[in-house]
C-alpha cells in the first residue's frame, strides 16, 4: 500500500476470459488488469475460481487435457496474448513463475532446487548459475539459514523454509510475473509472517497475484484486490478501498463476514 | 437394536445388558483372529516343512565341488556349473531385454498415453498377459524365436522369452511407481519452464528408479525358477561345456558368441535329475533346489533393501 506513490503501469490484461473444464464454465467472462511491480490479490469463498484464474496466468491447465480457454490473457510489453493456440506454454511458464498451495520443494538438494529452471533452459556457465542461486536464495530470505548447506537434502527442511527455496526455484529465472497459490496456508504463523514480510520486499521488483484465503493478507499486503465469485470478478480496486468502501454489496458481505 | 443405553428406568440391568453385548461382540472378535492366525500358521508351517525337508535332504551334497563340476553319470561326482552360469547367462538377458522395454512401456503408459479407451484396453491386456501360463510363451518362442527368426536354441532366445515373459510384471511396478510421485512435483517442474521428456528424466525416472528397480528383481526372480517355457524352445539336460568366453584375446575383445550358445539352467537341471530312477541323483535336485531357493531370497533381499532406501530417501 506504500508502493502507491507512483502511478502503476500495465503488466499484464486479463480480458474477457472464460474457462472450462470439460463441460464445467469454471471462469466467467473474466477481465482484470495486472499492475507492474504492484501485488494483486485474488480473493474469495472456496470455489469462486481464483486458482483456476491463477493457473490460466503459466497456462498450467494445459497440462490436462479437459481444459479449454476462450478470452485473453495480454502480456505486456508487447500485447502477446499468452493464451494463444500459437503460444508454448512452454514459453509462458519460463517467462511466469510460480509457487504452490503446499511447498513442493524436488527430493534433490537445496542448490539443484533452486538452479532447476537454469538448468532446463540449457544454462550451463557453473559461475553465472551459482551467483543466480546465491541471490535468489537472499532474496527468498533464506541464503543466511542455507549458505553452509547448500548441498544437502531440500525435504529436510521445515515447511517455512521449504516454501521460501520454493520462491527461491520461482525467481531464480527472473519471472516477469510471480504467482503465489496460497503460499502460507500450510504454514505456521511464523512461517506465514516471515513469507509475508518477504512478498511485501518482493513486490517492489517483481509483479505479483496471489490467491490468498486469509482476508487479513490481502489486506496487509496487497496493492489491489480483486474480489471473485461463482467463477466472476466481482469487484477490483484498491485494496484498501475494497476493505473500506466495497461498492459491491456481495464483496461488502464476504469482506464483514456475512458469508463464505 | 433394542433397548441398550436407552434402558434409563432400571439402571442396574441396563448397564448388566450393555456389558453383555460387548462381550459378544468382542468375544466374535476374538474368535475371527484366532480363524486368521490358524490359517496363517497351517500355510507356513507347510511351506517351512516343505523347506526344512529340501534344506535336509541336500545340504550333505553342497559343497565347493557341487558348484565347480559339470553334470556327471555318478551323482556323487555331479555339479551344476552349466546349469548356474546358464542361468546367470539368461538372466543378463533377460533383465537387458526387460528393463528398457519395460520402463519405456510403463513410463508411456503412466505420463504420455491419452486416457482413453484404447489406452484402457491395453493396460487390462497388460494385467492378463501376466497371467497366462508361462508355457504359451514358450511354445511362442518356439514359433517365432527358434523356427521364424532361427536364433536356435540359445541363451538369447531364453533370455527372450524370459523377458516377454516378465515385461508385463516390468510394465505394472514401473507404473505403480512412476504413479506414487505426487502430481504436485510435476507441476513444480513444469512451473520452471521443463518440457515433458525433462520431468520424466529429471523426476519422474530418477524418483521411481526404486521401485522399479525393485519390480525388476522380483521379475527377476521368478524368471530364475522359470521352466516349463525353456524346455519347450529346447534346453538341453545334459551340458558339460560353458558357454563361449565374453572376452577373447584378440580385437575387440568381446564377445556375444555365448548369445548363441546351447545352455542349461538350474531348473532344468533339477528336473532331470528329479526324474532319474537313481535316489543319489534326487539329492542332487534337492541341493539345487537350496540353490534355486537362496537365489530367490537373496534377490528379494536386495529388491526389500533398495526400497527401504529409496523410502528413506524420497520424501514428499
Amino acid at each position: 500500500m506504500n508502493t502507491k506513490q507512483m502511478p502503476a503501469s500495465l503488466r499484464a490484461e486479463v480480458k474477457n476470459l472464460n474457462f472450462f473444464y470439460g463441460p464445467k464454465q469454471v471462469l466467467k467472462s473474466v477481465s482484470l488488469p495486472i499492475y507492474e511491480n504492484r501485488m494483486t490479490a485474488l480473493i474469495g469463498p472456496s470455489g469462486c475460481g481464483k486458482t483456476t484464474l491463477l493457473r490460466c496466468f503459466n497456462r498450467m491447465h494445459d497440462l490436462y487435457a479437459t481444459a479449454n480457454y476462450q478470452g485473453e490473457i495480454v502480456l505486456h510489453p508487447g500485447a502477446r496474448n499468452i493464451l494463444g493456440k500459437e503460444i508454448d506454454p512452454m514459453e509462458v511458464r519460463m517467462r511466469i513463475g510460480m509457487v504452490f498451495q503446499k511447498p513442493n520443494p524436488f527430493p534433490k538438494t537445496i542448490f539443484e532446487n533452486v538452479a532447476y529452471g537454469l538448468k532446463v533452459r540449457g544454462v550451463r556457465k557453473k559461475s553465472f548459475i551459482e551467483e543466480r542461486v546465491v541471490k535468489s536464495l537472499q532474496q527468498a530470505g533464506l541464503w543466511n539459514e542455507v549458505k553452509d548447506r547448500l548441498h544437502s537434502h531440500a525435504t529436510d527442511m521445515s515447511g517455512g523454509q521449504q516454501q521460501r527455496l520454493c520462491i527461491a526455484r520461482a525467481l531464480a529465472t527472473e519471472p516477469e510475473i510471480l504467482l503465489l497459490d496460497e503460499p502460507t496456508s500450510a504454514l505456521d504463523p511464523i512461517s506465514t509472517a516471515h513469507i509475508e514480510e518477504l512478498i511485501t520486499e518482493l513486490k517492489k521488483e517483481i509483479t505479483i497475484v496471489m490467491v490468498t484465503h486469509n482476508l487479513h493478507q490481502a489486506a496487509r499486503t496487497a496493492d489491489y484486490t480483486a474480489y471473485m465469485y461463482l467463477g466472476e470478478v466481482i469487484e477490483f480496486g484498491d485494496t484498501d478501498q475494497i476493505f473500506t468502501t466495497p461498492n459491491d454489496t456481495r464483496t461488502e458481505n464476504y469482506i464483514t463476514g456475512r458469508f463464505g | 437394536m433394542s433397548s441398550l443405553a436407552a434402558s434409563a428406568p432400571d439402571k442396574e440391568s441396563g448397564q448388566e445388558e450393555l456389558l453383555g453385548n460387548i462381550k459378544a461382540r468382542k468375544f466374535r472378535d476374538r474368535l475371527f483372529a484366532l480363524a486368521g492366525l490358524m490359517s496363517l500358521l497351517f500355510a507356513l508351517l507347510t511351506l517351512l516343512a516343505l523347506v526344512v525337508d529340501l534344506a535336509m535332504t541336500g545340504a550333505p551334497r553342497l559343497s565347493y565341488e557341487f558348484f565347480t563340476n559339470f553334470p556327471s553319470r555318478f551323482a556323487e561326482r555331479a555339479g551344476i556349473l552349466s546349469a548356474w552360469v546358464g542361468s546367470l547367462c539368461i538372466m543378463l538377458t533377460t533383465a537387458f531385454c526387460a528393463i528398457p522395454v519395460g520402463v519405456a512401456a510403463g513410463t508411456y503408459l503412466e505420463e504420455y498415453a491419452p486416457k482413453n479407451w484404447v489406452t484402457q484396453l491395453i493396460e487390462l491386456n497388460i494385467l492378463n498377459l501376466a497371467g497366462i501360463p508361462s508355457i504359451t510363451f514358450g511354445l511362442m518362442a518356439l514359433g517365432i524365436f527358434v523356427y521364424k527368426l532361427g536364433l536356435g536354441h540359445s541363451i538369447l532366445t531364453a533370455g527372450l522369452t524370459l523377458g516377454l515373459l516378465v515385461l508385463p510384471i516390468v510394465i505394472v511396478t514401473t507404473r505403480e511407481a512412476i504413479r506414487a510421485i505426487p502430481n504436485s512435483i510435476r507441476e513444480a517442474s513444469y512451473a520452471v519452464g521443463a518440457s515433458k521428456w525433462q520431468t520424466i528424466r529429471h523426476h519422474i525416472l530418477p524418483y521411481s528408479s526404486g521401485g522399479i528397480m525393485t519390480g525388476v528383481i522380483i521379475s527377476l526372480s521368478r524368471a530364475i525358477g522359470e521352466t516349463a517355457p525353456i524346455i519347450t524352445i529346447g534346453a538341453l539336460t545334459f551340458v558339460a561345456f560353458l558357454p563361449t568366453s565374453p572376452v577373447k584375446p584378440d580385437f575387440p575383445f568381446v564377445s556375444f558368441q555365448w548369445l548363441k550358445d546351447p545352455f542349461t539352467a538350474l531348473p532344468i537341471q533339477m528336473f532331470n535329475w528329479l526324474s532319474r530312477p537313481q535316489e543319489e541323483f534326487h539329492v542332487n535336485a534337492a541341493a539345487t533346489g537350496i540353490v534355486l531357493l537362496l537365489m530367490t531370497l537373496l534377490l528379494n533381499g536386495v529388491a526389500i533393501y533398495i526400497r527401504y532406501r529409496f523410502r528413506k530417501k524420497m520424501k514428499w
